[in-house]
């Protein structure tokens, strides 16, 4: 499949800003992140620092209300640290509108959810297209989209169906293809597999892997290390901070 | 329009909710557009009743100038407005139709009956202007046949042909005028209504005793009410002007407050279906908080959530509005028609019904109101979607 869009990712070439890159594709200095509570206050991440490059693949782990969540959340820009710097490809994020954060979610990262977190007005088809409709036209969109899907090995006949019609496993293929969709810096995956048979979860971890294999930058947040195995890097979260 | 598509497709959702909020919205509309027509039906038809002499500039000698006590009722019927006077309320009148008549009374007697009657003499032209046959013909000028008012006529049994006896001399009765009701300018029912020639004729030259101005068009009452002032008042008081634009004021302020009042409680029905968009936006984006979140998550701005939401109660809005419209419309077509029945017997100018423009000024007027409502109602909701922190709008369940 060829269109004329730069930089999309393909299945025979590894994308071009992944490798040509040096800059990291996220940075955190001395991230801290504090939710006052009447009880007092709640540290989730206690100066935490890291670095990401480009093409890695890590698995974040870590017992629940270790600060897991905290942590994904800020690298997809969906939260702002308490104190603390974070750049994603080289730009800081920390002081940024919610605006341009949004800007930022919808063009530079791809999120997958464990319950895959679908829109059940809308189609597969659609689903995938969303994040790309909310800034080019629809013609273009839907082609992009269906190219994807493929790419997930989904079966032409399902791209119409809503995602109650589909299973578990063909709804989190839907999820990583509208992660995908706008070929994003940074895929971030919060227990893909979560919500998954055994069989069905190797399958996604298979695609997930190959992503990262053709350049994506992949982050995902689990609990099991069958599915952490799949990284080549880990790294461990108790209490807020780094082990 | 992504969001365009998403809030029609989630009305679809919950056709019965969508269907309650805007059934909830045809009423309103409906109740402000049909009750803003009835009241201006009102207005109108009675109104229609009412302008029937409220055209109508009344002028009168003055009781001043016969010289004398003021208070001495001779002095009223003596006073008469000369042709030359006259040529000037007709300068002053310029195009406005300028009838002068004479009033004066004769002995009537038929058959066994008699006593005296009021006589109304004005030129042959101008009878059939100021009053409607009933039956017959209008009395023509070289001809001895007189009218008779329509209430006369029945109290004696005249009818066209029928001979009567007025000062002594028998003449024909040429038609019988229609019912006509009190007004400021002549009261016909109870009188006889001949030619100027015929009275002249009979009684030689005389002045006018009064001179009506039937000025067509409301608004330039009070100019050629101050023309024929200066025009004939010019050295001293020769006649009085009345006209009953004051009371016809009044009488639409009255009706405007009568309207006013009725569109209110239009109005009160609709903001009770603004509630109903309220609530139901409210639920839907209860139910959707975990959808709005991941919209966010994946790049939906805040402004197009609001947008998203807004079209939907936009869109209930919209067909709430048109359906009530067309309901509107039906209804103000029935009622004119069912109204003017109503008022066929009363409307002495024959109800000619609600005017097109009044009937589409309240439909759209009300479709405007219904509309805007909508969005006022849609839009809390709307901003509290938009408002939502996508991380905990994504871990609602």
């Amino acid at each position: 499949m060829e269109t004329d869009r730069p930089g999309l990712i393909t299945v025979d070439a590894p994308s071009e800003k992944a490798a040509t890159s040096s800059t990291p594709i996220l940075r955190f200095e001395d991230v801290s992140k504090i939710y006052p509570l009447p009880a007092g206050d709640v540290v989730a991440l206690d100066h935490v620092s890291l670095t990401v490059e480009p093409g890695e693949f890590i698995a974040v782990m870590g017992p629940s209300g270790s600060g897991k969540s905290t942590l994904l959340n800020m690298m997809g820009c969906l939260d702002v640290p308490t104190s603390g710097k974070i750049y994603l490809s080289g730009q800081e994020i920390s002081r940024m509108s919610d605006d341009d954060l949004t800007r930022l979610r919808r063009d530079r990262i791809g999120f997958v959810f464990q319950q895959f977190n679908l829109i059940p007005l809308l189609s597969a088809v659609e689903n995938v297209e969303f994040p790309l409709v909310l800034t080019a036209g629809r013609e273009e969109s839907r082609q992009r989209a269906i190219e994807v899907l493929r790419m997930m090995h989904l079966d032409d006949a399902l791209f119409s169906h809503r995602p109650g019609e589909l299973s578990g496993g063909e709804q989190q293929r839907v999820a990583i293809a509208r992660a995908l969709v706008n070929d994003p810096d940074l895929l971030l995956c919060d227990e893909p597999t979560g919500n998954l048979d055994s069989k069905t979860g190797t399958a996604i971890m298979g695609i997930l892997a190959a992503e990262n294999r053709e350049g994506k930058t992949v982050i995902m947040v689990t609990h099991d290390p069958g599915v952490a195995a799949y990284a080549r890097r880990t790294i461990r979260i108790v209490d807020g901070r780094l082990v | 329009m992504i969001f365009l598509d998403l809030a029609v497709r989630n009305l679809k959702r919950h056709k019965v909710r969508s269907v309650l909020a805007t059934v909830g919205i045809i009423i309103g509309v409906v109740a402000i557009a049909s009750l803003g027509i009835m009241g201006s039906s009102l207005s109108v038809l009675v109104g229609g009743m009412v302008s029937d002499v409220s055209d109508t500039l009344l002028v009168t000698p003055h009781l001043a100038i016969s010289s004398g006590d003021p208070f001495d009722p001779r002095n009223t019927l003596a006073a008469r407005i000369s042709g030359r006077d006259l040529g000037l309320i007709e300068k002053a009148a310029e195009q406005h139709r300028v009838i002068p008549m004479i009033l004066a009374s004769d002995r009537l007697q038929v058959r066994d009956k008699g006593g005296y009657v009021a006589l109304y003499a004005m030129p042959a032209t101008e009878i059939p202007f100021l009053l409607e046959e009933e039956a017959g013909t209008y009395p023509r000028a070289g001809s001895s046949g007189v009218m008779v008012g329509s209430l006369l006529a029945d109290e004696l049994d005249l009818h066209p042909g029928s001979r009567i006896e007025v000062g002594g001399e028998s003449v024909r009765v040429a038609g019988i005028a229609a019912e006509r009701g009190m007004g400021i300018d002549i009261n016909p029912d109870y009188a006889l209504i001949v030619t100027e020639e015929w009275y002249t004729e009979r009684h030689g030259d005389q002045d006018y005793s009064r001179v009506i101005v039937k000025v067509g068009d409301l608004a330039e009452i009070e100019e050629v009410k101050v023309a024929i002032d200066q025009q004939v008042n010019r050295r001293k008081e020769v006649v009085d002007v009345l006209d009953s634009r004051e009371i016809l004021e009044i009488y639409y302020e009255t009706f405007d407050a009568i309207n006013i009042f009725l569109i209110g409680i239009g109005a009160v029905s609709l903001l009770v279906a603004s509630v109903s968009i309220l609530n139901v936006m409210i639920i839907s984006v209860t139910e959707r908080t975990g959808e709005i979140g991941l919209m966010r998550s994946i790049g939906a701005r805040r402004r197009e959530v609001l947008l998203m939401f807004l079209y939907e109660s936009l869109i209930l809005g919209i067909a709430g509005s048109l359906a009530g419209g067309v309901v509107s419309m039906a209804i103000a077509y029935s009622v004119t028609t069912s109204v003017a029945g109503l008022f066929a017997d009363f409307a002495v100018s024959g109800g000619d019904g609600i005017p097109v423009a009044v009937v589409i000024g309240y439909t759209a007027f009300a479709m405007a109101f219904g509309t805007a409502v909508s969005i006022v109602a849609g839009f809390y909701p709307a901003w509290k979607a938009a408002r939502l922190n996508p991380i905990e709008a994504l871990r609602y369940e």
